[in-house]
């Protein structure tokens, strides 16, 4: 039998972490309005990434008792809805977006405090 | 060294190089770009992970749909040019230090645990369309459902919110 390649969960936690730290840094630094909206998407993205692991260390901690167990399938599914929800938030955000630069002609966040006028 | 933790290390270092350069790439065009690239890396990790219907959905929908809209908004605007202004130094420096300083509090947090994922012989059914559809279509038929009411409003908020102001349409 040769040796099982093991990945231990922290390598996927520091991935992780280290890409929601990254749009996090993406949000506060930048002043597109656009390039935030990504940075958004890179955060939703680094949680699905930690999600599916996660739901990889349950089913192997669970197929080692159980050959035919199907636990681990939530934690997919729930990425699954998640991007569901991402997609539908992207039409509603890019629309959003297109009405600013329609009324202000710019995407620039600083602009925006008008609207406390 | 196994071939999994080869490109578990190669599929890392370009998810984190892209996202950098998606933060620090001046031009908006070269950030959808560089996203792009992270979400092709990600999509690596979900097959590694051997979560196959994930892995596709993500490249469909992340890499394909919402991309290109991203990269049609941006291109619909003209705003592929260079000279975006900036925030001011100090502001910079001090979101890289408040981002910093939360990374090390959740890896602190974070970093004791023993958990660990391997790819054994015969496993890795669970990421396979067979069983994640049977689930979706009989526990999870109800939230199912209403995602694509979801999606209904969603669709009809964009057209409201996209179309020009009303009072210049003759109905």
């Amino acid at each position: 039998m040769n040796v099982m390649p093991v990945i231990p969960i922290n390598y996927y936690i520091f991935l992780s972490l280290a890409l929601f730290t990254i749009g996090i840094v993406g949000v506060l630094t930048r002043r597109n309005a656009i390039i935030i909206f990504m940075c958004i998407e890179l955060m939703l993205n680094a949680v699905n990434v930690l999600l599916v692991a996660f739901s990889k260390m349950h089913h192997v901690a669970a197929f080692a008792v159980d050959r035919a167990t199907t636990a681990g399938t939530e934690a997919q599914l729930f990425v699954f809805f998640i991007m569901v929800v991402a997609a539908a938030e992207v039409t509603v955000g890019l629309a959003i977006i297109v009405m600013l630069y329609r009324n202000i002609h710019s995407v620039d966040i600083n602009f925006l405090n008008r609207l406390k006028h | 060294m196994h071939i999994n933790e080869l490109l578990f290390w190669f599929l890392t270092a370009l998810a984190l190089f892209s996202a950098m350069m998606v933060v620090f790439s001046k031009n908006p065009v070269h950030s959808v770009l560089w996203l792009i690239v992270v979400f092709m890396a990600i999509t690596g990790h979900y097959i590694i992970m051997n979560a196959q219907f994930l892995a596709i959905v993500n490249m469909i929908v992340y890499a394909g749909a919402i991309m290109v809209l991203f990269l049609f908004v941006i291109m619909f605007m003209n705003l592929n040019a260079e000279s975006e202004p900036q925030k001011s130094k100090w502001m910079k420096f001090a979101a890289v230090l408040s981002g910093g300083s939360l990374m090390l509090i959740l890896i602190a947090a974070l970093k004791d645990n023993g958990g660990f994922i391997s790819s054994m012989r015969g496993e890795g059914s669970i990421g396979l369309i067979k069983n994640l559809g049977k689930v979706l279509f009989t526990d999870y038929v109800v939230p199912f459902e209403i995602s694509s009411i979801l999606f209904l409003s969603a669709m009809v908020g964009a057209v409201v919110l996209g179309k020009k102001d009303s009072s210049t349409i003759v109905s």
